[in-house]
This record gives structure tokens, sequence and C-alpha cells, in this order.
């Protein structure tokens, strides 16, 4: 999930990787992936096809900041990405959140559906472990939030949406992004809010 | 033409996608449900009340497949009234649920509803049962429908134990909102039973005043 604050964005995921549902095979794989200093993505569907495109978009947003002499907008980055998934959408089964922070536009959040449709958002959810927490985010989700409160927001989400999805778990990833650069929070398991029944 | 067989609707199984809770607060319990039927893409009953008295202070809240859903709930409530008769007293909301979940389970295979049962006894106080696939549970708050996916992570965030009557109320109709608008299966109005030891409440919330969030 990625969620815009007042000065930047946080992005966060779980960290658990499933071999068909039934075998964890790794607890911390970081699913945050970062294609420049303040723009960081997340993969949802096939990681295969996600780490392909993703590794082509960075390589093509590289290019594409040298021959504009500037780092390149958040946009930019979800652009490529967009281009990638629509025009393979027969082959790719990837989706993608993209994060980050430009001087042109501030904060952003962009998401890049499976057929290739690019949209932003103030803030989204994506993955099997979203279905539960949609009406947590709709009701709690506040624009202009702090950054604590920013923080909160998607600490809390998470933990909720890995209490109930059995294929999310593990440790939360959080990457703050503002104007200062890019900063990796990691919250371990055992530290994560708890709610009722637990 | 001989094969015309009018819209499509009228052959598509009439089920009550749905988002039906029950919730537990000291004394009583508040159940909801939307009032969306659905026959595949088209809603067929959009004011329906799917909460279902099963006795004076034991309501049932109905979802899957509408004609399963209805049968099951008439059965337990002949069934009920049978068993109270001979009891000479009120029956314990766990008979209710214990009778609900005997039919769901001996036909698990033929039947595809799930009833969240919710009520009120002198022994037990506020009790709500679920009786998914035939168990029999008994929690403090309980989900089911196809809207119910998307606000686990709301009620597990905001539900307290020992909670009053209003704030349950409050939080029911929240979360019934929210779930009506992500679940294309789930809306209309939202109606809520609240049950305790003075009696039943019913009380219906329409479009208009039910509680927005940021987007709307």
């Amino acid at each position: 999930m990625a969620v815009t604050f007042d000065g930047g964005v946080i992005i966060g995921s779980d960290s658990r990787a499933t071999m068909g549902g039934e075998v964890v095979s790794s607890k911390t794989i970081n699913k945050l992936v970062q294609v420049h200093q303040r723009i960081f993505c997340c993969m949802a569907g096939s990681l295969a096809d996600a780490q392909a495109v993703l590794k082509t978009a960075s390589f093509q947003l590289n290019l594409h900041s040298v021959q504009m002499e500037a780092p390149p907008r958040v946009i930019a980055a979800a652009s490529l990405l967009r281009k990638l998934c629509y025009h393979n959408k027969d082959e790719l089964q990837a989706g993608f959140i993209t994060a980050g922070w430009d001087p042109q536009k501030g904060p952003q959040v962009y998401v890049v559906s499976l057929g290739g449709m690019l949209i932003s958002q103030p803030f989204t959810i994506a993955g099997s472990g979203s279905t539960y927490i949609y009406g947590y985010t709709d009701a709690k989700y506040r624009p202009h939030m702090t950054r604590e409160e920013g923080l909160q927001f998607v600490t809390n989400a998470l933990a909720l949406a890995m209490g109930r999805d059995n294929v999310s778990g593990g440790v939360a990833h959080l990457v703050v992004i503002t104007e200062e650069g890019a900063e990796h929070v990691v919250i371990p398991g055992n530290k994560l809010p708890k709610f009722h029944d637990e | 033409m001989l094969e015309e067989q009018g819209p499509e609707w009228m052959s598509e199984e009439v089920k009550t996608g749905t988002t039906i809770i029950a919730v537990e607060f000291d004394g009583g319990v508040v159940l909801g449900s939307d009032s969306r039927v659905s026959a595949g893409a088209s809603v067929v009953n959009r004011v329906m009340n799917k909460l279902s008295p099963l006795h004076d202070r034991i309501y049932c809240a109905l979802s899957g497949s509408a004609a399963d859903a209805q049968t099951i709930a008439e059965t337990v409530n002949y069934q009920l009234d049978v068993h109270s008769m001979e009891l000479g007293q009120d029956p314990l909301v766990c008979s209710a649920a214990t009778l609900v979940k005997n039919i769901s389970y001996q036909y698990k295979e033929e039947l595809s509803a799930h009833l969240i049962v919710g009520g009120w006894d002198r022994r037990g106080g506020g009790q709500v049962y679920a009786t998914l696939s035939g168990l029999l549970t008994r929690q403090p708050f309980a989900l089911g429908g196809s809207g119910s996916s998307y606000v686990y992570g709301y009620l597990d965030a905001e539900y307290r134990a020992g909670a009053g009557r209003t704030d349950t109320q409050r939080l029911v109709v929240d979360t019934l909102s929210l779930a009506m608008s992500r679940d294309g299966s789930s809306g209309g109005v939202a109606y809520l039973v609240t049950i305790d030891g003075d009696g039943v409440e019913e009380k219906v919330f329409l479009g208009n005043e039910l509680p927005t969030f940021y987007d709307q």
C-alpha cells in the first residue's frame, strides 16, 4: 500500500512469499523496490513478471533522467511501467504501486493495474490481503496527515491485513519518502499493533 | 424464436450476495444487514430485509443462496417453536444456533447458505454464533456474505469488548456502510436489529442516512 501525507509518501508492504499458499518460502522478502532516489515501487501479481518489468523500467528511467539532466518525475516512472504493462498485456500479469516525491508536484501515489491503466490516488492498497482492509482504509484515511499519523495508518492497515490473510505476514517494511530522501523502517512481527483478539 | 428465454436474470440463481454482521455488546446483540438481492448482474430486490426472526429474542442474518437461507430460517423457526413449547420457556440462543448448524452440516453439499445467529437469553446475555459450513462457534462478532471480506480489518480495529448499545449500533452501521460502498453485491438500505433483555428494536437506515467517508 502507499499513502500520501503532508510533505511526503509512505509505501509499505508485508514480507511473506508463499509457494502455492502452503509453504512460506520467505518470511522476510522485501517487496519494495527502489527505482530512483525518491521513487519506490511495489509489485503485485506474478513476481517474476513484475521483476522483469521493473528492471526494464528502471533502466529506461535512468536513461530518461540523464537525457533530461534532472531527477525523474514520479509520473515518469509510473508511465514507463504503464507502457510496458499495456503493450504487453497479453503476456504479462503484473501490477504496480509507484510512490515518490518530486519537486514539481510533491508527494504522489500512482497505480498501474494489470491491464495497464494508470491512475493517481491519494492512497491505494493492493494484493491479496488488501480486500480485508478496504473498509479500514476508507474509514481512517484523512487528507493532509502528519508523518506520524501516516506511519500509524500504514502500520495498522498492514497489521490488520496480515492478521486476516494467511498469505500475508512476517515483518512490515515501510519507506518514508520526502524532500530529504527515503527512509526505510522495518517493524518486526512482534512489534506490530495488536487488535482485540490477540 | 423458440430459443428465446427472456432476460438473463430470470434464469440465474437468486443470491443474497450480501453483507451481514452481528456484534455482541454489554447486555445484548446488534445484527445488521444490507438489502440487495442479485441474480447475476441484476438487482432483483433492493429492499430485502435479511434479518429474520427465529424466536422472540433470537434473530438470524441470511447470506448465500436466498432460497436456501430462507428455508433454513423457516425450518428452524418451526423447530424452535416446538422446542420452546416442550421446554415451557424461551429457548437459549445456543439452541437456535445448534438447530441451524444441524441443518447446515447435514445438508452441506446441497445447500449454500450461511446464517449468523444472534440473540439474548437469560443465561448467557447477548450472544453471537457463526454457523459457516456447519461449524458452530460463539464469537464476540461475526461477519458474513460477499461484502464481509472488505470490513474484517475495520471491525478488528474498532471492536471493543464491553462497549455500550449506541456505540455498537454505530459501529454496525459504519461497517455496513463501508462494505456496501466497496462490494458490488451489497447495497440499498441498512437494516439493524438490536436485541436485549427488554426486547427487540428494528431500525432502517436509508441510503442518504448512511455515514459517508472521505471520498463521498
